[in-house]
């Protein structure tokens, strides 16, 4: 059974004890999820989630119905095949850095639009606001060249309907 | 009005005139403002597993929503195991727990545990009252989710400080919940598909679940078999959905199944399932279930379509109101041949004990078939419920109560005395092992004091004889653990077939009339009608039937673990 990376987001209750439920609930089935991400919508009493899974189609199916017998939950919306926006936060810090090292990561900044977003003599941040994918590679790209140098943290994808018909 | 006063009158707008509770000091406001409300009894076993399966009992044989109110921490935790066991049976049940008081509430308080947290993933919804002003609507919505779609139980954990707490005394009539909305309606179209299907069957086959009994859909249920002529297959839990003795009925399907029905189920070319989970205990191994088969499912929940079996038509709706649609548009199937075929394994291969002798389960339930009218029955989870549903006659649905899903032990004994408070017209008879009637043995005191003249079979063969046989067919006779005369002074690993083992304890009958209840041991099939007499004569009080059987009886046919449904061994 093919396994893909797929995403659905959850408009939920904004209240204590909905995140722990829905991982909780996740967790308790087996499923294993890659990315989870939530906050507060234009509607305070409403959250929402974007959940990234790797996963075959049959349990894909159990996960929305699962998801979708919970009290808490308002909606299901299965973002496979729908024109969705999709970005992931990610910081990207390099350590020891020589002037050539940081003169290089101007340079990839630039290449790759990232923003460098703070420095001083040893040591830049580098922000990169891109889908998970293009974020993997930014990753790899800064581990290549600054092995064991790096420090990563990255947030998760925040996905949202497209207006136009224009992808991710 | 007081949060407790508000709880009051939930309880009454509701409908509720019994409530199971067990008191404490987060809880003591509640049942304060209980003991002046006199339209509203409150039962109290003698530990809070019991408390909830006795309320499970009461709300599945009377289809009424069933009530906990118990304390913080322990008495909360205590009613985990009930919980688990009504929401896999879908069960409905408002569990009321009191909590410490919100400012302590994280703080690791006396008798605090967060049981929202604890039982989420074990019920249908569970929830913390944080304001006095939200209380109404959640104990609204609590009785709305607990019996509605599939039902479950809810957990309500109401702060001792809102519950003291003053507020509007206004009881909400109706319900707004934009993340629940049941499904109340059935899908024509699918409807229609599942009929043109089943009309091209040569050899279809209904499997119903316990949805079809939930949704007292037993008519309709027996109507569509009669009017198609095709045979039924039940799981345990569907057992009842048409009576036992119909013509039409070839018996349950799973691990213990009749011959017909294994054999009916792995042969169809249609099977239409109506409210079952496929659980693995009627697929056998999966891959082979059904294999030739078409899959017809019919659901109230979504998720349980194509969770375990790949449906062709999937149709998500209450039993009842489906099975309904369903008489709008199906005709008699010319099915001959196959139900020739599947009434001669039904009458060549009857299930039964001959291979023992003297006292069988068999010969006990037998009697009970013969000798009562429409009794509720309810069983513990082993060898007795196994022999309960292969032998038991029923004619309708909310009479057989065992714990499908979960398989717990402990549950027949307080579910028979919920059964009796909410139907007290009917003989209510536990059927229990030896090793499940000592889990919940101390509601002989509720059961006397309510003056409750239960028939509580206990069929005693000193092992926890389900588990037993699996060593004795699977695990070379090494009895690990399982028997229960076992004693100190016993051999360690005993093969001893001399039945030279000490006495059994307890000795049911002291036990009993310690309990101010009656006992009778028999040991001989002669004695089966002595016992039931002896017991009919004790119209206020419990009666325990001890049967002596032979040890090493065996629950037969079985399917072996991994193997497919048509292969059983017989016995």
């Amino acid at each position: 059974m093919e396994v893909k990376k797929r995403y659905i987001s959850l408009y939920v209750e904004n209240r204590i004890g909905v995140l722990a439920k829905i991982s909780g609930l996740l967790a308790g089935k087996s499923y294993n999820l890659d990315t989870l991400t939530v906050g507060e919508t234009e509607d305070p009493t409403v959250s929402r989630m974007t959940i990234g899974l790797t996963i075959d189609d049959i349990t894909f199916e159990q996960v929305k119905k699962q998801l979708n017998r919970c009290v808490v939950v308002i909606k299901v919306i299965d973002l496979s095949g729908v024109k969705i926006h999709k970005k992931e936060l990610l910081f990207i810090k390099v350590s020891s850095c020589s002037e050539k090292d940081k003169a290089e990561i101007f340079r990839i900044a630039q290449a790759f639009d990232l923003e460098v977003i703070d420095y001083d003599r040893r040591r830049v941040i580098v922000q990169c606001v891109k889908t998970e994918g293009a974020n993997n590679d930014m990753i790899a790209l800064f581990n290549d060249i600054f092995v064991n140098r790096i420090e990563v943290v990255r947030g998760g994808s925040v996905a949202m309907e497209a207006i136009s018909t224009q992808d991710q | 009005m007081k949060g407790t006063e508000i709880i009051v009158k939930a309880l009454r707008e509701e409908g509720v005139n019994l409530v199971f509770g067990y008191p404490g000091g987060q809880a003591i406001d509640i049942f304060d403002a209980l003991y002046e409300a006199e339209d509203i009894d409150v039962v109290l076993p003698r530990h809070e597993q019991a408390l909830i399966h006795a309320a499970d009992g009461y709300a599945r044989s009377t289809g009424k929503t069933g009530v906990c109110l118990v304390t913080s921490g322990p008495g909360a935790t205590n009613l985990v195991t009930g919980i688990a066991t009504a929401n896999y049976d879908s069960v409905p049940l408002v569990c009321i727990t009191g909590q410490v008081p919100l400012g302590l509430m994280g703080n690791d308080a006396f008798q605090e545990v967060d049981i929202v947290g604890i039982t989420n993933s074990i019920c249908k919804y569970a929830v913390t009252v944080r304001t006095r002003e939200e209380l109404p609507r959640i104990l609204k919505e609590a009785f709305y989710i607990a019996r509605t779609g599939r039902p479950g139980p809810v957990v309500v954990d109401i702060p001792k400080d809102i519950q003291q707490a003053l507020g509007s005394d206004e009881y909400p009539s109706g319900v707004n919940m934009r993340g629940y909305k049941p499904n109340e309606s059935v899908h024509v179209g699918q409807i229609k598909k599942a009929v043109s299907m089943l009309k091209k069957a040569k050899k279809p086959l209904f499997l119903v679940g316990g949805g079809v009994n939930i949704s007292n859909a037993n008519e309709q249920m027996k109507t569509l078999a009669e009017t198609t002529g095709v045979p039924v297959i039940t799981t345990i839990m569907g057992k009842g959905a048409i009576p036992s003795s119909h013509e039409l009925y070839l018996g349950n399907i799973g691990i213990h199944g009749s011959y017909a029905a294994n054999h009916a189920v792995s042969e169809c070319d249609v099977l239409f399932s109506i409210g079952t989970r496929f659980n693995d205990r009627i697929t056998g191994k999966i891959s082979e279930f059904a294999k030739d088969a078409k899959i017809i499912h019919i659901d109230v929940d979504a998720a349980s379509i194509s969770k375990n079996i790949v449906v062709d038509i999937p149709i998500v709706a209450d039993a009842k109101l489906a099975i309904e649609k369903l008489l709008e548009y199906v005709p008699p199937l010319k099915i001959e041949k196959w139900v020739s075929q599947v009434m001669e394994w039904k009458k060549d291969y009857p299930i039964h004990m001959e291979n023992y002798h003297g006292l069988t389960p068999e010969k006990i339930i037998r009697y009970i078939n013969e000798n009562f009218d429409r009794p509720i029955i309810t069983t513990d989870v082993g060898q007795n419920q196994l022999w309960a549903t292969q032998y038991i006659q029923l004619d309708s649905n909310r009479q057989f109560l065992t714990s499908g899903g979960l398989g717990t032990m402990g549950y027949g004994f307080p579910a028979a005395i919920g059964a009796k408070l909410g139907n007290p017209e009917s003989t209510v008879i536990s059927i229990s092992g030896d090793g499940g009637i000592q889990m919940n043995i101390q509601e002989l005191a509720t059961a006397v004091a309510l003056e409750l003249p239960l028939i509580l079979i206990v069929i005693n063969n000193g092992y926890l004889g389900n588990v037993r046989q699996w060593q004795e067919l699977f695990y070379q006779k090494r009895y690990s653990s399982t028997c229960l005369a076992y004693r100190k002074s016993c051999q360690r690993n005993c093969m001893d077939k001399s039945k030279n083992c000490p006495a059994y304890i307890p000795d049911f009958v002291k036990l009993a009339e310690s309990y101010e209840a009656y006992g009778i041991r028999i040991t001989k099939e002669e004695e089966i009608e002595g016992a039931f007499r002896y017991a009919a004569e004790h119209k206020n009080a419990p009666t325990i039937i001890e049967c002596i059987i032979e040890r090493e009886a065996n629950v037969y046919p079985i399917v072996p673990t991994g193997k497919t449904l048509d292969d059983m061994i017989m016995d």
